[in-house]
């Protein structure tokens, strides 16, 4: 189990949030095609290593935030903001 | 007799002073306090303890810890029955009743011991070629009845369970000299420094013998504030150095436990370093029938005669693999047991000091063992072959080598190294967040092993890095120890019943690979995880494919180290605690008027009010009848309820739903459906306009949490300048919902005011309003199909305003109204309920709502989706109604619906279904494909083997002009 530092709360157990998945995903405008559409609504990057991802502190503040986290060992290696830009790991 | 007990000084855990009584399979036995099982039974000169898993195999006491594969047993009844207990660490209780596992009719005369004749037709993976004509399923049932050791317990656990968390600097596992020496050295450097013992007294391998060296240790550490935790065991490490202990409390299988105790407790550590000191286990050598009662590890005997005061036999022959095994000798030849013999295996060994006057073979290794329910004797020979001496001795001591504990640095990640001079796998460094002290770290020297250890406590307190472990003190020890060329089975994992022959098998079938090795003859697998049989079974592999040991490599190492109660990870959360379900406002006064509770996700609400001898379907069919005559109430509280207040609520509710709601007039309230991005149908509800940046937004009860909370996701990960703020109010709220012709008339005797007449306020309006002094919000909206006023009013007032109403229900002749009756109205009107008529494929289209989508100009949630191809293909499946022909039958839900019988492709489901009291038939709604064109026509409906014919119809079934709910 995880601990995640929520910018709000502080180090709390990884079972008082939520994983939203891949974050800085960009919808793309209506006139894709289905195949496009499709890539965009269910493929996702899986990668062996950092991986961009959004949580949420749902039985805390509620607040969602991003996570850069390394998928094998689970280090965290960073936590910012929604708005905030993608950090340069890897 | 072989085993006894020995006179005093020998035995410095038991207290001789309080005897204790159990019993053993019936038989009335004696033991002391601080006695285990084991110890107990071998003091009883009790060999014969259990059979084995598949061949029935006698088998006796083996060890003295947690590694222990053979000496299992079941103890208590009833809802205190637990099985498969390892008689090796169970404390003996008064009382106790203990049995053996896997016999019948018991130990001594098992009829299962016939597998063990037809042993030839059973090796390894046997159940993947045989037993397979006519068919496996012939043979399956017996086979599986004969698997598995113990029995079951028969009623729930009693007993309760804790969980504790704590946090800690410094969490140091095992209190062995290295344990002792890390914690105290972090402590002593300012480290909050927590110590875990999984016995009853620190010292690890040092604790029996009033070593001077523990004690200073342990005073030292308790004065420097290091907190010691007494029989609690580590069993598993997981992320961010979360460790996981389970901590015993109460006395196992006592006689005279109180009804329910704490049994165990759970620890949940956070650590900011943790040093494991778990110390090392022994590998067995092999050799034939190395699994006979009396055959047992040779560190075990040197506790037993030590701590508990036992000797395991009279005359021991010593199969050595290590220059540790000349120690034990002469321990035990102290202790009062005679060695006949070391065997030492290992060529051109030479006996170490202190053991003058033993006699030693070297090169040698043991070619049988006699005797099968108690060892009489064994027959040694040089290794390359020659004359067999047979030695008549009545215990078998195995000294194959020494296996560093290294379960939780695996867990954690941490590598192993193989050391090649005394075939063990020790930690290649440390782990992440985890360093190893002591034994368990390959450190076997002792005074390295405990100076290492406090620089490692002093380094990791402070922050820094760690000494690398001097690995070393171990000696030689030869890796294969498998005899060649001799009768007779060489067990390599006992409790499974795995043989040399079975690795050799594997190998030749090609499961190479360490894990296959594993998973084809099941070596590791039963409740001893391998302990004294993995690294024995890949170094065989390795013999065989011609690999080193580092080579084969070992399994995954996985939590839990040894077993756990399922009660200690459940913790408090059993019985109502597992799922605490949410209660209406008024749930006692609904209690009061009859009402059959019933769970509806996570909601405990009125199903229907019976009266006497009435059925749930009979009291809905009766409630919804009358609703629709005259009226009804209902608790309508669980429906989710958001306020979505700002300046841009009402672009950002356009921008949720299919239909647009920034157009509502204040007052004015409209039905929305909400997509997800794939397009399909996931929640709807009504919502209304309070004022120009005020919404109230309705769900549905079950996706109340989910549509909030994917509110919040759009407005903090998307749209992240709009000014929007969302409220749950569900529970701020109650709904007291009032449905029938006569719905007004009830509502104006408790003088609610006029403005909200059937005439003044118009279907799907919502008023502000007061009664009673209680702020009001009412909105007319219906369910049913009928004159519906739902007024949401503080919750607190709710059981209020349902007594008042309910006082007048008679003069009216109306009704209370549950789940079921509400389910069969809106049946009969066609209404959908989202997940139960429409599933993850559901579009709005094919529930009739296309026009929704086709009115709606701007964006929305799932919009492109619904551009897709297949999502305007008119094969798709659409809601449509359906009758029974001979209007009697009631479809099933689920029933399938297609022309021909099984095997077929369908063409839909049925997915509501009730009788309607309207129309006096069944009645129906389905998803069909294409449907909407389907209107008229006969299908068939299939369930369990029967078929029901039915007419497509259109929808809704009652009041089709919708006249109703205009009152």
């Amino acid at each position: 189990m995880m601990q995640l530092k929520c910018p709000w709360c502080g180090l709390r157990d990884e079972s008082e949030f939520v994983c939203g998945g891949t974050t800085h995903l960009i919808r793309p405008d209506l006139s894709v095609t289905d195949a496009t559409w499709g890539e965009y609504l269910f493929f996702r990057d899986n990668p062996r290593g950092v991986h961009l991802e959004r949580w949420r502190h749902a039985y805390g503040c509620g607040q969602w935030f991003n996570v850069a986290r390394h998928t094998v060992t689970h280090e965290v290696l960073s936590v910012y903001a929604m708005t905030d830009p993608p950090p340069a790991h890897s | 007799m072989a085993s006894r007990r020995l006179p005093q000084p020998a035995g410095t855990w038991i207290d001789r002073s309080h005897p204790l009584s159990f019993t053993f399979n019936g038989r009335r036995l004696s033991g002391f306090r601080g006695d285990t099982l084991a110890s107990a039974l071998l003091a009883n000169g009790v060999r014969l303890v259990g059979r084995s898993f598949k061949l029935h195999r006698p088998r006796g006491v083996w060890s003295c810890g947690v590694e222990e594969p053979s000496a299992l047993v079941d103890i208590g009844q009833g809802a205190r029955r637990t099985p498969n207990v390892r008689t090796t660490l169970l404390p003996l209780a008064e009382g106790l009743a203990a049995e053996s596992v896997n016999c019948w009719p018991g130990v001594g005369f098992d009829v299962g011991a016939l597998t063990g004749a037809c042993a030839a037709l059973l090796p390894a993976g046997f159940y993947y070629k045989t037993f397979k004509w006519p068919s496996w399923h012939w043979f399956e049932p017996a086979i599986r009845r004969m698997a598995g050791l113990g029995r079951a317990p028969t009623a729930p656990d009693a007993d309760h369970y804790e969980e504790v968390a704590a946090d800690t600097d410094v969490l140091v596992i095992g209190a062995g000299v290295a344990g002792l020496a890390a914690a105290a050295a972090a402590a002593g450097a300012g480290a909050r420094t927590l110590l875990l013992a999984s016995g009853a007294q620190v010292g690890g391998a040092l604790s029996w013998g009033a070593d001077p060296e523990v004690a200073a240790l342990a005073a030292s550490a308790r004065q420097v504030g290091v907190r010691i935790q007494l029989r609690t065991s580590a069993f598993g490490i997981y992320d961010h150095n979360l460790v996981c202990a389970a901590e015993s409390v109460s006395a196992e299988g006592a006689a005279d436990l109180p009804g329910c105790v704490l049994r165990e407790r759970l620890w949940k550590i956070r650590a900011r370093a943790v040093i494991t000191a778990t110390g090392a286990l022994e590998r067995p050598l092999l050799f034939p029938d190395n699994d006979r009662p009396g055959v047992m590890l040779a560190s075990a005997a040197h506790k037993y005669a030590q701590a508990f005061g036992v000797a395991c036999g009279r005359r021991a022959v010593i199969a050595a693999n290590c220059d540790d095994a000349y120690r034990l000798a002469a321990a035990l030849a102290a202790a009062g047991v005679e060695i006949l013999a070391v065997v030492d295996r290992r060529e051109g060994a030479a006996p170490i000091a202190g053991a003058a006057g033993l006699r030693v073979l070297t090169g040698a290794t043991l070619t049988a063992v006699h005797g099968a329910r108690s060892v009489r004797g064994c027959t040694v020979a040089p290794l390359g072959g020659g004359r067999g001496e047979r030695l008549h001795c009545d215990l078998i001591l195995n000294a194959g080598g020494c296996a560093p504990a290294v379960h939780l640095h695996s867990q954690a990640g941490g590598k192993l190294r193989w050391v090649a001079e005394s075939a063990m796998f020790v930690p290649d460094g440390a782990a992440p967040g985890l360093t190893s002290v002591g034994a368990c770290a390959g450190v076997l020297a002792h005074a390295p092993a405990v100076s290492h250890a406090a620089e490692v406590g002093e380094a990791l307190a402070r922050g820094g890095v760690p000494p690398q472990a001097p690995v070393g003190g171990a000696g030689r020890s030869d890796a294969i120890t498998r005899v060649p060329g001799v009768r007779g089975k060489q067990f390599v994992d006992l409790q499974n019943d795995v043989l040399a022959e079975d690795v050799a098998l594997a190998a030749r079938e090609n499961y190479r690979s360490v894990e296959h090795l594993k998973r084809y003859t099941t070596t590791g697998m039963g409740t001893d995880q391998g302990k004294t049989s993995n690294i024995n079974a890949l170094i065989l592999m390795g013999e065989y494919t011609g690999q080193a040991p580092a080579q084969v490599g070992t399994t995954r190492f996985r939590p839990p180290f040894a077993p756990v109660t399922l009660g200690t990870i459940v913790g408090r959360r059993v019985g109502a605690l597992y799922r605490p379900l949410k209660r209406l406002p008024a749930h006692d006064w609904h209690a009061a008027q009859g009402a059959l509770f019933e769970t509806f996700g996570d909601w405990c609400r009125p199903a229907a009010y019976p009266r006497t001898g009435e059925t749930l379907d009979a009291a809905a069919q009766r409630e919804a009848a009358t609703v629709r005559k005259c009226a009804g109430l209902f608790d309508g509280s669980p429906l989710g309820k958001l306020e979505v207040y700002g300046p841009d609520a009402a672009r950002f509710l356009d921008l949720m739903y299919v239909g647009t709601l920034s157009t509502l007039r204040i007052g004015q309230a409209r039905y929305g459906v909400l997509l997800n991005e794939n397009g399909t149908l996931v929640d709807d509800g009504i919502v209304a306009r309070l004022s120009e940046q005020r919404f109230w937004v309705n769900t549905s009860t079950a996706g109340f949490e989910r549509t909030a909370a994917a509110f919040e996701e759009w407005l903090q990960c998307e749209y992240v300048d709009f000014k929007v703020l969302i409220t749950p109010v569900t529970s701020r709220w109650a709904n007291v919902t009032v449905a029938g012709p006569r719905a007004w008339e009830w509502l104006a005797k408790l003088g609610f005011e006029a403005a909200l007449t059937p005439g003044a306020m118009p279907h799907m309006s919502l008023r502000d309003s007061v009664w009673e002094g209680h702020p009001l919000r009412v909105l007319r909206a219906s369910f049913s199909g009928e004159l519906g006023y739902e007024v949401n009013l503080p919750a607190d007032h709710a059981a209020a305003l349902l007594a008042r109403l309910w006082a007048q229900a008679r003069e009216l002749g109306a009704t209370l109204y549950g789940i079921e009756a509400l389910q069969v109205m809106r049946v009969e009107k066609g209404y959908i309920h989202i997940g139960t008529d429409t599933d993850g494929t559901t579009l709005p289209g094919d529930v009739g709502l296309a026009r929704g989508v086709e009115r709606k100009a701007g964006p929305f949630v799932g919009r492109r989706s619904l551009l897709r191809a297949a999502a305007r293909d008119p094969g798709r499946l659409h809601l449509v109604g359906l009758v029974p022909l001979d209007g009697q039958t009631l479809l099933p839900v689920g029933g399938q619906i297609a022309p021909n019988p099984p095997p077929t492709l369908t063409e839909g489901h049925v997915t509501s279904s009730y009788l309607s009291p309207e129309l006096g038939v069944p009645v129906a709604l389905a998803m069909l494909k294409g449907g909407s064109q389907r209107t008229g026509e006969e299908v068939r409906v299939h369930h369990l083997g029967t078929i029901i014919a039915a007419r497509v119809t259109q929808l809704p079934f009652v009041d089709p002009s919708g006249a109703r709910v205009h009152g």
